[in-house]
């Protein structure tokens, strides 16, 4: 079968295949996704980010199921990270998601980061297209377990949510910036355990004391993804915040960022390549001069965009 | 450093043996050769492996087993390959296996098996080995 009319067709092949091809930077995939590109779109991609173990992968597990439930197709992106010295990596987000593994309105595709540090990996844009033009009505992004500061979700899922567990530190860390600021919704899983209440009223009180006047206030809701607990109003509160961000406009902002941002990189990249394999020289020879300190690297960045014109 | 073409192995438990210590030391060997290993967990049927595997687009399915049901679990998963018409997927196994089994599940398609005392770098060289990593010249 043709890959293209494959996706469009929803044929698990197809969409494996090219997801692989995407992963590997071939040109062919860039020749495939042009002619997707006009069927994206219509898919909801929802973020699901937080801490190592605190149980993304369980939620998406009985997540998907309520979206099931509501005859809608999910595509699901795990991603974990590769180990930056060997390549290597072990990819264990499915082992949570086993009961979703036969479902043929499902397709999950397990990414290792391959070199990013943002917590997704380069291919899982593209990956997220071809689930879209593949007709997934929901798609799941899973990030890598993240720290602070891992905030590339928010340049590629219309919603994210925050997903936390009690226990991992003081009323401090959630006040600080980074991952606490792109929740549009915070989930306080494991919430049977010690501190769950406290933890909820610390994500509270840091949301009331957000200084942009905006009528939106993101849900903090509690959840035992191990039993399903508060998986229902979780389903329900993302459709309540997507709506409300779609009335007020906020979705179609985000976008048009993502738009801009892709097409940034992909001209960054495309440049960047030019270069490299227009003055490969220059290059080693600029390189080997600024560890002689006998230029600096801002002149010499400089000197070779400047042959470029 | 990284390769750009990383060999994808689905490292998969079939039956109901709830033994996973050899599984998990073989994931890590691939990990640490620079493989991407999907390891699936515990108790997983034929028809779930297949598919996982087809998901996820492995050029390698590694099946565990320790229970003494391989003589039926393989060949299953090497008959539902085949009806989803999947060739492109190199299938190795291990665990407790007598050699007077070995032949059979060689016959269906298991291209090695690896017992008890084999160190890992055998199984690491033999991916390697076999693996056709040619995804750009199919379709």
């Amino acid at each position: 079968m043709d890959i293209i009319q494959g996706v469009l067709n929803g044929d698990t092949r197809s969409i494996a295949k090219l997801i692989t091809l995407i992963e590997e930077r071939s040109p062919k995939a860039n020749e495939i996704l042009k002619q997707l590109f006009r069927f994206t779109g219509n898919a909801i991609t929802i973020g699901i980010t937080g801490p190592p173990g605190a149980g993304k992968s369980s939620i998406i597990n009985q997540l998907a199921k309520k979206f099931r439930n509501k005859n809608k197709k999910v595509g699901i992106i795990a991603i974990d990270p590769t180990s930056p010295f060997t390549g290597g990596t072990l990819l264990g987000d499915r082992i949570r998601m086993q009961d979703l593994t036969l479902d043929e309105g499902i397709y999950i595709r397990s990414m290792g980061s391959r070199g990013k540090l943002g917590g997704l990996s380069q291919a899982s844009y593209d990956a997220v297209k071809v689930l879209d033009a593949a007709g997934m009505d929901y798609i799941i992004i899973e990030t890598v377990g993240v720290g602070q500061s891992e905030v590339d979700i928010i340049r590629l899922a219309d919603i994210v949510v925050l997903v936390l567990v009690p226990g991992m530190g003081d009323d401090v860390q959630a006040i600080k910036a980074g991952v606490m600021e792109i929740g549009d919704i915070f989930v306080v899983n494991k919430s049977d355990i010690d501190g769950s209440d406290r933890l909820v009223n610390e994500i509270r009180m840091n949301l009331e004391l957000n200084p942009k006047k905006s009528s939106f206030k993101p849900p903090v809701i509690k959840t035992v993804a191990t039993t399903g607990e508060g998986i229902e109003t979780l389903d329900e509160t993302i459709n309540q915040v997507y709506h409300e961000l779609s009335i007020n406009g906020i979705i179609s902002d985000r976008r048009k960022q993502h738009a801009q941002q892709e097409l940034q990189e992909l001209i960054k990249d495309f440049y960047l390549k030019k270069i490299n394999s227009s003055f490969p020289a220059e290059i080693i020879a600029y390189t080997e001069k600024i560890l002689k300190k006998e230029i600096d690297p801002y002149s010499a960045a400089n000197a070779i965009l400047e042959k470029e014109e | 450093m990284t390769d750009a073409k990383p060999i994808r192995v689905l490292i998969a438990k079939p039956g109901l043996d709830g033994h996973d210590r050899g599984a998990k030391v073989v994931a890590r060997a691939l990990r640490d050769s620079g493989m991407e290993v999907i390891y699936t967990g515990l108790r997983q049927t034929p028809e779930q492996i297949v598919e996982t595997a087809i998901q996820e687009d492995v050029q390698v399915i590694g099946l565990s087993i320790l229970s003494g049901a391989h003589n039926f679990l393989f060949p299953k998963v090497m008959e539902l390959l085949n009806k989803k018409n999947v060739q492109d997927i190199l299938v190795i196994a291990g665990g407790v296996i007598p050699d007077e089994d070995i032949p059979l599940l060689k016959e269906v398609g298991i291209r090695e098996i690896f017992t008890p005392g084999t160190p890992t770098s055998d199984i690491v060289n033999f991916i390697k080995n076999n693996v056709k990593n040619n995804v750009d010249d199919e379709n």
